[in-house]
Protein backbone atom coordinates (compact mmCIF):
# COMPACT_ATOMS: atom_id res chain seq x y z
CA UNK A 1 0.00 0.00 0.00
CA UNK A 2 1.57 3.68 -0.89
CA UNK A 3 0.45 6.86 0.34
CA UNK A 4 -3.19 7.10 0.67
CA UNK A 5 -4.08 11.04 0.94
CA UNK A 6 -7.71 12.39 1.73
CA UNK A 7 -8.58 14.85 -1.14
CA UNK A 8 -11.71 15.50 1.41
CA UNK A 9 -11.54 19.36 1.11
CA UNK A 10 -14.45 19.67 3.12
CA UNK A 11 -13.41 18.15 5.88
CA UNK A 12 -9.39 20.39 5.52
CA UNK A 13 -8.77 23.92 7.05
CA UNK A 14 -5.63 25.47 5.90
CA UNK A 15 -3.77 25.65 9.30
CA UNK A 16 0.19 26.20 10.71
CA UNK A 17 2.02 22.99 11.12
CA UNK A 18 2.21 24.10 14.69
CA UNK A 19 -0.89 24.23 15.17
CA UNK A 20 -2.08 20.62 13.17
CA UNK A 21 0.28 19.24 15.95
CA UNK A 22 -1.22 20.73 19.19
CA UNK A 23 -4.91 20.03 17.88
CA UNK A 24 -3.81 16.13 17.21
CA UNK A 25 -2.03 16.45 20.86
CA UNK A 26 -5.60 18.08 22.17
CA UNK A 27 -7.61 15.03 20.82
CA UNK A 28 -5.26 12.58 22.27
CA UNK A 29 -6.47 13.69 25.33
CA UNK A 30 -3.29 14.01 27.50
CA UNK A 31 -2.98 14.35 31.02
CA UNK A 32 0.14 16.43 31.40
CA UNK A 33 1.24 18.54 29.36
CA UNK A 34 5.24 20.32 30.24
CA UNK A 35 6.26 22.93 28.32
CA UNK A 36 9.61 24.53 27.53
CA UNK A 37 9.72 26.91 24.54
CA UNK A 38 12.32 27.00 21.67
CA UNK A 39 12.13 27.97 18.36
CA UNK A 40 11.14 26.89 16.20
CA UNK A 41 9.33 24.88 18.34
CA UNK A 42 7.47 27.51 20.62
CA UNK A 43 4.22 27.51 18.49
CA UNK A 44 3.32 24.02 19.56
CA UNK A 45 3.44 24.61 23.21
CA UNK A 46 1.91 28.24 22.67
CA UNK A 47 -1.35 26.20 21.18
CA UNK A 48 -1.39 23.81 23.72
CA UNK A 49 -1.37 26.82 26.37
CA UNK A 50 -4.28 28.52 24.43
CA UNK A 51 -6.21 25.34 24.51
CA UNK A 52 -5.75 25.24 28.11
CA UNK A 53 -6.45 28.13 29.06
CA UNK A 54 -9.87 28.12 26.60
CA UNK A 55 -10.44 24.93 28.70
CA UNK A 56 -10.44 22.96 25.78
CA UNK A 57 -7.97 19.66 27.60
CA UNK A 58 -10.16 18.65 30.24
CA UNK A 59 -8.32 16.54 32.86
CA UNK A 60 -4.87 17.66 32.17
CA UNK A 61 -2.30 19.78 33.70
CA UNK A 62 0.08 21.98 31.82
CA UNK A 63 3.26 22.54 33.68
CA UNK A 64 5.63 25.45 32.84
CA UNK A 65 9.61 24.52 33.50
CA UNK A 66 12.54 26.24 33.85
CA UNK A 67 14.60 24.16 31.37
CA UNK A 68 13.92 21.13 29.12
CA UNK A 69 16.11 19.07 31.56
CA UNK A 70 13.01 19.60 33.61
CA UNK A 71 10.53 19.73 31.40
CA UNK A 72 11.21 15.88 30.81
CA UNK A 73 11.98 15.10 34.52
CA UNK A 74 8.20 16.32 35.36
CA UNK A 75 6.84 13.94 32.88
CA UNK A 76 8.39 10.90 34.48
CA UNK A 77 6.77 10.99 37.37
CA UNK A 78 3.85 11.90 36.06
CA UNK A 79 4.21 8.45 33.48
CA UNK A 80 4.94 6.65 36.26
CA UNK A 81 2.01 7.69 38.02
CA UNK A 82 -0.40 6.89 35.11
CA UNK A 83 -0.66 10.30 33.47
CA UNK A 84 -0.80 10.01 29.53
CA UNK A 85 2.14 12.79 28.91
CA UNK A 86 3.21 15.32 25.76
CA UNK A 87 6.03 17.61 25.56
CA UNK A 88 7.72 19.02 22.56
CA UNK A 89 11.09 20.38 21.64
CA UNK A 90 14.36 20.84 19.77
CA UNK A 91 18.03 21.13 19.16
CA UNK A 92 19.98 22.21 22.39
CA UNK A 93 16.24 21.52 24.29
CA UNK A 94 16.70 18.02 23.02
CA UNK A 95 20.70 17.58 23.91
CA UNK A 96 19.72 19.37 27.37
CA UNK A 97 17.06 16.06 27.84
CA UNK A 98 19.48 13.68 26.89
CA UNK A 99 20.09 12.31 30.33
CA UNK A 100 16.46 12.25 31.23
CA UNK A 101 15.48 10.58 27.24
CA UNK A 102 17.20 7.43 28.79
CA UNK A 103 15.35 7.63 31.81
CA UNK A 104 12.27 7.70 30.21
CA UNK A 105 12.97 4.80 28.32
CA UNK A 106 14.59 2.45 31.03
CA UNK A 107 11.26 3.11 33.41
CA UNK A 108 9.24 2.23 29.93
CA UNK A 109 7.17 5.10 30.11
CA UNK A 110 5.20 6.02 26.93
CA UNK A 111 5.73 9.95 26.87
CA UNK A 112 5.26 11.22 23.20
CA UNK A 113 7.20 14.55 22.23
CA UNK A 114 7.15 16.36 19.12
CA UNK A 115 10.64 17.16 17.87
CA UNK A 116 10.86 20.13 15.23
CA UNK A 117 13.86 19.32 13.76
CA UNK A 118 16.88 21.81 14.44
CA UNK A 119 19.96 22.41 13.79
CA UNK A 120 22.80 21.88 17.01
CA UNK A 121 25.11 25.01 18.13
CA UNK A 122 27.78 25.64 17.91
CA UNK A 123 27.98 27.86 15.88
CA UNK A 124 24.02 29.15 16.71
CA UNK A 125 21.78 27.80 13.97
CA UNK A 126 17.88 28.12 14.61
CA UNK A 127 16.92 26.36 11.29
CA UNK A 128 16.27 22.63 10.11
CA UNK A 129 18.63 19.79 10.09
CA UNK A 130 17.76 15.75 12.33
CA UNK A 131 21.23 16.26 13.71
CA UNK A 132 19.41 16.76 17.03
CA UNK A 133 16.99 13.91 17.19
CA UNK A 134 19.88 11.63 15.18
CA UNK A 135 22.29 12.09 18.22
CA UNK A 136 19.81 10.64 20.50
CA UNK A 137 19.00 7.65 18.56
CA UNK A 138 20.45 4.98 21.22
CA UNK A 139 17.97 6.20 24.16
CA UNK A 140 15.54 3.78 23.83
CA UNK A 141 12.79 5.76 22.41
CA UNK A 142 10.68 5.22 19.39
CA UNK A 143 11.89 7.65 16.23
CA UNK A 144 9.89 8.94 13.41
CA UNK A 145 10.09 11.02 10.65
CA UNK A 146 6.86 13.22 8.88
CA UNK A 147 6.84 14.35 5.35
CA UNK A 148 3.78 16.89 5.71
CA UNK A 149 1.34 18.57 7.72
CA UNK A 150 -0.93 15.47 7.62
CA UNK A 151 1.34 12.94 8.60
CA UNK A 152 2.88 14.78 11.42
CA UNK A 153 -0.88 15.06 12.76
CA UNK A 154 -1.91 11.48 11.91
CA UNK A 155 1.65 10.58 13.62
CA UNK A 156 0.85 11.54 16.76
CA UNK A 157 -2.00 9.74 17.82
CA UNK A 158 -0.48 6.48 15.80
CA UNK A 159 2.66 7.17 18.34
CA UNK A 160 0.33 7.20 21.52
CA UNK A 161 -1.01 3.71 20.35
CA UNK A 162 2.18 1.92 19.58
CA UNK A 163 4.12 3.40 22.87
CA UNK A 164 1.26 2.69 25.39
CA UNK A 165 1.07 -0.97 24.01
CA UNK A 166 1.67 -3.79 26.79
CA UNK A 167 3.87 -5.24 24.41
CA UNK A 168 6.01 -2.21 23.32
CA UNK A 169 5.59 0.44 26.64
CA UNK A 170 8.47 2.68 25.30
CA UNK A 171 8.45 6.37 24.18
CA UNK A 172 8.36 8.23 20.92
CA UNK A 173 9.20 10.79 19.05
CA UNK A 174 7.45 12.57 16.22
CA UNK A 175 9.84 14.40 14.15
CA UNK A 176 9.10 17.38 11.80
CA UNK A 177 11.56 19.24 10.42
CA UNK A 178 11.44 22.56 12.12
CA UNK A 179 10.08 25.85 10.20
CA UNK A 180 9.50 23.84 6.88
CA UNK A 181 6.90 21.84 8.38
CA UNK A 182 6.74 23.81 12.08
CA UNK A 183 5.57 26.96 10.15
CA UNK A 184 4.30 26.18 7.08
CA UNK A 185 0.36 26.82 6.08
CA UNK A 186 -1.60 23.89 3.88
CA UNK A 187 -4.61 22.12 3.92
CA UNK A 188 -4.93 19.68 6.59
CA UNK A 189 -7.87 17.35 8.06
CA UNK A 190 -7.85 18.35 12.07
CA UNK A 191 -7.97 14.82 13.76
CA UNK A 192 -11.86 14.59 14.88
CA UNK A 193 -12.21 13.80 18.35
CA UNK A 194 -14.51 11.44 17.88
CA UNK A 195 -12.28 9.19 15.32
CA UNK A 196 -9.31 9.28 18.11
CA UNK A 197 -11.55 7.93 20.67
CA UNK A 198 -12.30 5.50 18.84
CA UNK A 199 -8.72 4.54 17.41
CA UNK A 200 -7.28 5.61 20.85
CA UNK A 201 -8.49 4.55 24.29
CA UNK A 202 -7.61 5.92 27.29
CA UNK A 203 -4.11 4.80 28.66
CA UNK A 204 -4.54 2.30 31.30
CA UNK A 205 -0.96 1.55 32.64
CA UNK A 206 -0.17 -2.24 33.52
CA UNK A 207 1.57 -0.26 36.78
CA UNK A 208 2.13 2.80 37.92
CA UNK A 209 2.87 5.01 41.15
CA UNK A 210 -0.30 4.47 43.76
CA UNK A 211 0.30 4.81 48.13
CA UNK A 212 -1.85 2.39 48.07
CA UNK A 213 0.19 -0.02 46.13
CA UNK A 214 3.76 1.30 46.28
CA UNK A 215 6.19 0.31 43.83
CA UNK A 216 9.89 1.13 42.56
CA UNK A 217 10.51 2.62 39.11
CA UNK A 218 14.21 3.21 37.96
CA UNK A 219 15.46 1.54 40.86
CA UNK A 220 19.10 -0.04 41.24
CA UNK A 221 19.76 -3.06 39.01
CA UNK A 222 23.29 -4.59 40.01
CA UNK A 223 25.33 -6.42 37.22
CA UNK A 224 23.14 -9.45 38.11
CA UNK A 225 20.34 -7.79 36.29
CA UNK A 226 21.12 -4.80 34.30
CA UNK A 227 21.85 -7.04 31.21
CA UNK A 228 18.27 -8.29 31.48
CA UNK A 229 16.82 -4.77 31.38
CA UNK A 230 18.62 -3.82 28.58
CA UNK A 231 17.80 -7.03 26.76
CA UNK A 232 13.83 -6.49 27.45
CA UNK A 233 13.92 -2.93 25.79
CA UNK A 234 15.53 -4.13 22.70
CA UNK A 235 12.84 -6.77 22.59
CA UNK A 236 10.04 -4.05 23.10
CA UNK A 237 11.63 -2.33 19.94
CA UNK A 238 11.67 -5.89 18.01
CA UNK A 239 7.86 -5.27 18.97
CA UNK A 240 7.45 -2.24 18.13
CA UNK A 241 8.16 -3.07 14.75
CA UNK A 242 4.81 -5.32 13.89
CA UNK A 243 2.87 -2.77 16.00
CA UNK A 244 3.87 0.12 14.00
CA UNK A 245 2.58 -1.18 10.88
CA UNK A 246 -0.74 -1.99 12.42
CA UNK A 247 -0.92 1.24 14.19
CA UNK A 248 -1.13 3.11 9.93
CA UNK A 249 -3.22 -0.11 9.33
CA UNK A 250 -5.63 0.32 11.74
CA UNK A 251 -5.46 4.76 11.24
CA UNK A 252 -6.52 3.58 7.70
CA UNK A 253 -9.04 1.61 8.58
CA UNK A 254 -10.95 4.39 11.20
CA UNK A 255 -9.43 7.62 9.15
CA UNK A 256 -8.96 6.53 5.36
CA UNK A 257 -5.51 7.91 5.37
CA UNK A 258 -1.90 5.88 5.11
CA UNK A 259 1.74 7.38 4.68
CA UNK A 260 3.43 4.19 5.37
CA UNK A 261 4.18 2.33 8.39
CA UNK A 262 7.75 1.85 8.63
CA UNK A 263 8.61 2.78 5.02
CA UNK A 264 6.28 4.10 2.65
CA UNK A 265 7.63 3.66 -1.51
CA UNK A 266 7.22 5.70 -4.49
CA UNK A 267 7.83 4.36 -7.95
CA UNK A 268 10.76 1.78 -6.63
CA UNK A 269 9.38 -1.56 -8.51
CA UNK A 270 11.42 -0.99 -11.36
CA UNK A 271 13.53 1.83 -10.41
CA UNK A 272 17.70 1.34 -10.86
CA UNK A 273 18.15 4.03 -8.67
CA UNK A 274 16.80 4.61 -4.97
CA UNK A 275 16.86 7.77 -3.27
CA UNK A 276 16.23 7.09 0.71
CA UNK A 277 15.35 9.80 2.58
CA UNK A 278 13.18 11.12 6.19
CA UNK A 279 11.21 13.97 6.72
CA UNK A 280 9.62 16.94 4.51
CA UNK A 281 12.47 16.06 1.79
CA UNK A 282 10.54 13.14 0.99
CA UNK A 283 7.97 15.73 -0.66
CA UNK A 284 10.62 17.71 -2.86
CA UNK A 285 11.61 13.81 -3.82
CA UNK A 286 8.19 12.51 -4.87
CA UNK A 287 8.23 15.70 -7.44
CA UNK A 288 11.76 15.09 -8.96
CA UNK A 289 10.92 11.64 -9.51
CA UNK A 290 7.78 12.18 -11.20
CA UNK A 291 9.84 14.91 -13.47
CA UNK A 292 12.48 12.46 -14.28
CA UNK A 293 10.08 9.41 -14.81
CA UNK A 294 8.60 11.33 -17.03
CA UNK A 295 11.86 11.54 -19.37
CA UNK A 296 12.57 8.03 -18.85
CA UNK A 297 14.69 8.19 -15.76
CA UNK A 298 14.11 4.50 -13.61
CA UNK A 299 14.25 6.20 -10.33
CA UNK A 300 12.41 5.62 -7.49
CA UNK A 301 12.07 6.70 -3.90
CA UNK A 302 12.09 4.99 -0.29
CA UNK A 303 10.99 7.04 2.23
CA UNK A 304 11.95 6.10 5.83
CA UNK A 305 9.55 6.32 8.42
CA UNK A 306 10.71 4.94 11.37
CA UNK A 307 13.86 5.06 12.08
CA UNK A 308 14.12 3.42 15.46
CA UNK A 309 13.61 0.53 15.54
CA UNK A 310 14.96 0.52 12.26
CA UNK A 311 13.58 -1.61 9.86
CA UNK A 312 16.34 -3.67 8.42
CA UNK A 313 14.28 -5.63 6.70
CA UNK A 314 11.55 -3.50 5.33
CA UNK A 315 14.36 -1.50 3.49
CA UNK A 316 16.33 -4.36 2.41
CA UNK A 317 13.17 -6.02 0.61
CA UNK A 318 12.76 -2.37 -1.21
CA UNK A 319 16.53 -1.65 -2.31
CA UNK A 320 17.26 -5.26 -3.13
CA UNK A 321 17.08 -5.20 -6.68
CA UNK A 322 18.02 -1.42 -7.43
CA UNK A 323 21.09 -0.73 -9.43
CA UNK A 324 22.37 1.76 -6.51
CA UNK A 325 20.79 3.16 -3.69
CA UNK A 326 21.51 6.72 -2.75
CA UNK A 327 20.65 7.42 1.01
CA UNK A 328 20.27 11.36 1.85
CA UNK A 329 20.77 12.58 5.52
CA UNK A 330 20.11 15.89 7.17
CA UNK A 331 23.07 15.07 9.99
CA UNK A 332 26.66 13.89 10.14
CA UNK A 333 28.61 11.74 12.58
CA UNK A 334 31.76 13.28 12.82
CA UNK A 335 34.37 11.80 12.36
CA UNK A 336 32.74 8.89 10.37
CA UNK A 337 31.78 11.55 8.04
CA UNK A 338 28.56 9.95 6.93
CA UNK A 339 24.82 10.47 8.42
CA UNK A 340 23.00 7.59 9.84
CA UNK A 341 21.01 6.91 7.28
CA UNK A 342 23.17 5.87 4.84
CA UNK A 343 25.56 4.35 7.74
CA UNK A 344 22.82 1.73 9.19
CA UNK A 345 21.42 0.91 5.69
CA UNK A 346 24.76 0.08 4.67
CA UNK A 347 25.58 -1.79 7.63
CA UNK A 348 22.33 -3.56 7.35
CA UNK A 349 23.49 -4.92 4.28
CA UNK A 350 26.53 -6.61 5.24
CA UNK A 351 26.21 -10.74 5.88
CA UNK A 352 23.38 -11.13 3.80
CA UNK A 353 23.04 -12.00 0.23
CA UNK A 354 22.11 -8.75 -1.25
CA UNK A 355 25.07 -6.51 -3.08
CA UNK A 356 23.46 -3.23 -4.14
CA UNK A 357 25.81 -0.21 -4.37
CA UNK A 358 24.87 2.02 -1.64
CA UNK A 359 26.12 5.59 -0.96
CA UNK A 360 25.40 8.18 0.81
CA UNK A 361 24.87 12.45 0.40
CA UNK A 362 24.63 14.51 2.88
CA UNK A 363 22.17 17.56 2.14
CA UNK A 364 20.39 20.49 3.84
CA UNK A 365 22.18 21.00 7.04
CA UNK A 366 21.54 23.91 8.92
CA UNK A 367 18.38 24.88 6.92
CA UNK A 368 20.70 24.82 3.53
CA UNK A 369 17.46 25.03 1.27
CA UNK A 370 17.21 21.57 -1.12
CA UNK A 371 15.85 22.49 -4.70
CA UNK A 372 15.23 20.33 -6.85
CA UNK A 373 18.37 20.74 -8.91
CA UNK A 374 20.39 19.33 -5.88
CA UNK A 375 18.43 16.13 -6.25
CA UNK A 376 18.51 15.72 -9.71
CA UNK A 377 22.18 16.02 -9.67
CA UNK A 378 22.58 13.63 -6.98
CA UNK A 379 20.57 11.15 -9.53
CA UNK A 380 22.84 12.22 -12.14
CA UNK A 381 25.71 11.24 -10.30
CA UNK A 382 24.09 8.03 -9.30
CA UNK A 383 23.65 7.28 -12.86
CA UNK A 384 27.53 7.50 -12.71
CA UNK A 385 27.93 4.58 -10.58
CA UNK A 386 26.12 2.58 -12.35
CA UNK A 387 28.19 2.59 -15.55
CA UNK A 388 31.45 3.19 -13.26
CA UNK A 389 31.65 2.09 -9.78
CA UNK A 390 31.14 4.13 -6.91
CA UNK A 391 34.03 6.61 -6.82
CA UNK A 392 32.94 8.48 -2.79
CA UNK A 393 31.04 6.63 -1.16
CA UNK A 394 29.84 9.70 0.97
CA UNK A 395 29.89 13.13 1.40
CA UNK A 396 28.35 15.83 1.21
CA UNK A 397 26.23 17.18 -1.67
CA UNK A 398 25.59 20.74 -1.33
CA UNK A 399 29.22 21.90 -0.21
CA UNK A 400 29.60 25.01 -0.62
CA UNK A 401 33.59 24.87 -2.23
CA UNK A 402 34.38 28.48 -2.42
CA UNK A 403 33.94 29.28 1.35
CA UNK A 404 36.45 26.53 2.23
CA UNK B 1 1.23 25.79 -9.77
CA UNK B 2 1.91 29.18 -9.30
CA UNK B 3 4.45 30.51 -6.85
CA UNK B 4 3.93 34.09 -5.22
CA UNK B 5 7.09 35.75 -3.29
CA UNK B 6 5.91 38.93 -0.70
CA UNK B 7 8.60 41.69 0.29
CA UNK B 8 7.84 44.02 2.98
CA UNK B 9 9.46 44.53 6.30
CA UNK B 10 9.10 43.24 9.76
CA UNK B 11 5.72 44.35 11.25
CA UNK B 12 3.72 45.18 7.90
CA UNK B 13 2.13 41.51 7.97
CA UNK B 14 4.10 39.74 4.78
CA UNK B 15 4.01 36.47 6.50
CA UNK B 16 0.00 37.14 7.26
CA UNK B 17 -0.38 38.07 3.89
CA UNK B 18 1.10 34.84 2.48
CA UNK B 19 -1.11 32.87 4.97
CA UNK B 20 -4.45 34.61 3.95
CA UNK B 21 -3.68 34.08 0.38
CA UNK B 22 -2.98 30.62 0.43
CA UNK B 23 -6.52 30.40 2.40
CA UNK B 24 -8.14 32.30 0.19
CA UNK B 25 -6.92 29.80 -2.91
CA UNK B 26 -8.03 26.82 -0.44
CA UNK B 27 -11.71 28.10 -0.28
CA UNK B 28 -11.77 28.59 -4.32
CA UNK B 29 -11.28 24.82 -4.04
CA UNK B 30 -7.31 25.17 -5.10
CA UNK B 31 -4.86 23.37 -2.77
CA UNK B 32 -1.98 25.90 -1.36
CA UNK B 33 1.07 26.36 0.90
CA UNK B 34 2.19 29.52 2.69
CA UNK B 35 5.54 30.17 4.52
CA UNK B 36 7.90 32.52 5.81
CA UNK B 37 11.41 32.81 4.57
CA UNK B 38 12.96 31.60 8.14
CA UNK B 39 14.76 34.38 9.02
CA UNK B 40 15.54 35.94 12.41
CA UNK B 41 12.34 38.33 12.35
CA UNK B 42 13.34 42.09 13.61
CA UNK B 43 10.72 45.23 13.38
CA UNK B 44 11.41 46.70 9.75
CA UNK B 45 13.88 44.80 8.53
CA UNK B 46 13.54 43.14 5.15
CA UNK B 47 11.27 39.80 5.17
CA UNK B 48 10.37 37.92 2.62
CA UNK B 49 6.94 35.28 2.57
CA UNK B 50 5.92 32.99 0.05
CA UNK B 51 2.97 31.24 -1.27
CA UNK B 52 2.58 28.59 -3.71
CA UNK B 53 -1.23 27.37 -4.95
CA UNK B 54 -1.48 24.41 -7.08
CA UNK B 55 -4.48 22.38 -8.32
CA UNK B 56 -2.89 18.86 -7.10
CA UNK B 57 -1.57 18.82 -3.33
CA UNK B 58 1.64 20.96 -3.10
CA UNK B 59 4.17 18.55 -2.03
CA UNK B 60 7.58 20.65 -3.19
CA UNK B 61 8.92 22.52 0.05
CA UNK B 62 12.37 24.32 -1.22
CA UNK B 63 11.92 27.13 -1.44
CA UNK B 64 11.08 29.71 -4.42
CA UNK B 65 13.19 31.02 -6.84
CA UNK B 66 11.43 31.99 -9.75
CA UNK B 67 8.06 33.57 -8.63
CA UNK B 68 4.84 33.98 -10.86
CA UNK B 69 3.79 36.77 -9.30
CA UNK B 70 5.93 38.97 -6.53
CA UNK B 71 4.20 41.78 -4.38
CA UNK B 72 5.68 44.54 -2.96
CA UNK B 73 4.72 46.15 0.12
CA UNK B 74 7.06 48.55 0.99
CA UNK B 75 8.71 50.51 -2.49
CA UNK B 76 11.61 51.83 0.11
CA UNK B 77 12.74 47.98 -0.21
CA UNK B 78 13.84 48.20 -3.71
CA UNK B 79 16.79 50.29 -2.77
CA UNK B 80 18.01 47.77 -0.55
CA UNK B 81 16.70 44.47 -2.37
CA UNK B 82 16.96 42.99 -5.71
CA UNK B 83 12.93 42.47 -5.42
CA UNK B 84 12.88 41.19 -9.04
CA UNK B 85 15.02 38.41 -8.38
CA UNK B 86 14.20 35.59 -10.68
CA UNK B 87 10.91 36.99 -11.94
CA UNK B 88 9.67 35.39 -15.36
CA UNK B 89 9.32 37.33 -18.36
CA UNK B 90 5.75 36.44 -18.39
CA UNK B 91 5.13 37.39 -14.32
CA UNK B 92 3.70 40.38 -12.67
CA UNK B 93 5.62 42.46 -9.77
CA UNK B 94 2.93 44.57 -8.14
CA UNK B 95 4.21 47.45 -5.78
CA UNK B 96 2.42 49.58 -3.54
CA UNK B 97 3.44 52.84 -5.02
CA UNK B 98 2.00 56.05 -5.85
CA UNK B 99 4.09 56.52 -9.29
CA UNK B 100 2.86 54.72 -13.00
CA UNK B 101 4.93 51.85 -13.67
CA UNK B 102 7.04 53.32 -16.35
CA UNK B 103 8.39 55.52 -13.77
CA UNK B 104 10.44 51.89 -12.00
CA UNK B 105 13.80 51.38 -13.81
CA UNK B 106 14.11 47.41 -13.11
CA UNK B 107 15.95 44.90 -15.18
CA UNK B 108 12.85 42.65 -15.49
CA UNK B 109 10.64 41.43 -18.44
CA UNK B 110 8.15 41.19 -15.92
CA UNK B 111 4.66 43.37 -15.92
CA UNK B 112 5.04 45.70 -13.28
CA UNK B 113 1.96 47.09 -11.83
CA UNK B 114 1.65 49.51 -9.00
CA UNK B 115 -1.07 50.37 -6.81
CA UNK B 116 -1.26 53.02 -3.98
CA UNK B 117 -2.22 50.77 -1.11
CA UNK B 118 -0.90 53.08 1.55
CA UNK B 119 -3.59 55.77 0.16
CA UNK B 120 -6.56 53.21 0.11
CA UNK B 121 -5.17 51.93 4.01
CA UNK B 122 -5.10 55.30 5.38
CA UNK B 123 -9.10 55.99 3.39
CA UNK B 124 -10.63 53.29 4.43
CA UNK B 125 -8.58 51.21 7.59
CA UNK B 126 -7.68 54.67 8.84
CA UNK B 127 -3.42 52.98 9.35
CA UNK B 128 -1.11 52.14 6.91
CA UNK B 129 -1.44 48.79 7.40
CA UNK B 130 -0.98 47.44 3.22
CA UNK B 131 -1.22 43.87 3.48
CA UNK B 132 -4.64 43.18 3.08
CA UNK B 133 -4.75 45.91 0.20
CA UNK B 134 -2.17 43.86 -1.54
CA UNK B 135 -3.86 41.29 -1.66
CA UNK B 136 -7.07 42.68 -2.54
CA UNK B 137 -4.87 44.33 -5.53
CA UNK B 138 -3.55 40.89 -6.49
CA UNK B 139 -6.79 39.41 -6.87
CA UNK B 140 -7.63 41.97 -9.01
CA UNK B 141 -4.46 42.05 -11.37
CA UNK B 142 -4.09 38.53 -11.84
CA UNK B 143 -7.32 36.88 -11.57
CA UNK B 144 -5.71 33.67 -9.66
CA UNK B 145 -8.00 34.41 -6.57
CA UNK B 146 -11.10 35.58 -6.63
CA UNK B 147 -11.84 38.90 -4.19
CA UNK B 148 -14.72 37.06 -2.30
CA UNK B 149 -12.51 34.34 -1.12
CA UNK B 150 -9.56 37.33 0.07
CA UNK B 151 -12.68 39.26 1.77
CA UNK B 152 -13.28 36.03 3.60
CA UNK B 153 -9.83 34.99 4.33
CA UNK B 154 -9.64 38.53 5.78
CA UNK B 155 -13.14 38.69 7.96
CA UNK B 156 -12.00 35.12 9.54
CA UNK B 157 -8.75 36.47 10.85
CA UNK B 158 -9.92 39.91 11.88
CA UNK B 159 -13.12 40.09 13.72
CA UNK B 160 -15.52 43.07 13.82
CA UNK B 161 -14.73 46.77 12.96
CA UNK B 162 -11.37 46.23 11.73
CA UNK B 163 -12.45 42.78 9.52
CA UNK B 164 -14.97 45.05 7.76
CA UNK B 165 -12.65 48.19 7.07
CA UNK B 166 -9.89 45.49 6.00
CA UNK B 167 -12.93 43.57 3.41
CA UNK B 168 -13.67 47.10 2.20
CA UNK B 169 -9.99 48.72 1.47
CA UNK B 170 -9.41 45.04 -0.23
CA UNK B 171 -12.58 44.98 -2.55
CA UNK B 172 -11.30 48.97 -3.25
CA UNK B 173 -8.04 47.69 -4.19
CA UNK B 174 -9.84 44.76 -6.62
CA UNK B 175 -11.86 47.43 -7.87
CA UNK B 176 -8.52 49.63 -8.42
CA UNK B 177 -6.53 46.80 -10.38
CA UNK B 178 -9.29 45.15 -12.37
CA UNK B 179 -9.97 48.24 -14.28
CA UNK B 180 -5.85 48.51 -14.75
CA UNK B 181 -5.99 44.69 -15.89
Amino acid sequence: MTVIRTLDKDKMDVAEGSYAVAHAVKVCRPNVISAYPITPQTHIVEDLSQFMADGKIPNCEYITVESEFSALSALVGSAAAGARCYSATTSQGLELMHEVLFNVSGMRLPIVMTIANRAVSAPINIWNDQQDSISQRDTGWIQMYAEDLQEISDMTAQAYKVAEDKDVMMPAMTCMDGFILSHVYEPVVLLEQDLVDEYLPAYEPEYSLDPKNPLTFGAFADPTVYTEFRYLQQQAMDNALPKIEEAANEFYEIFGRYYGGLIDEYETEDADIILMAMGSLVGTIRDVVDKLRAKGVKVGLLKVRTFRPFPAEAIKNVIKDAKVVVALDKNISLGLNEGSLFTETKASLYNTKVDVPIVGRMIGHGGRDIPEKTIEDIVEEAKGIISSGINTESKYADLKEELL
Amino acid sequence: MKEIRIHGRGGQGSVTAAELLAGAAFEDGQFSQAFPAFGVERRGAPVQAFTRISDAPIRLRSQIYEPDYIIVQDPTLLEVVDIDSGAKDDGIILINSDFAPEDFDLDTNARIMTVNATKVALDIIGRPIVNTVLLGAFAGATGEVRASSIVNAVKGRFSGKIGEKNAEAVQKAYDLMAEDK
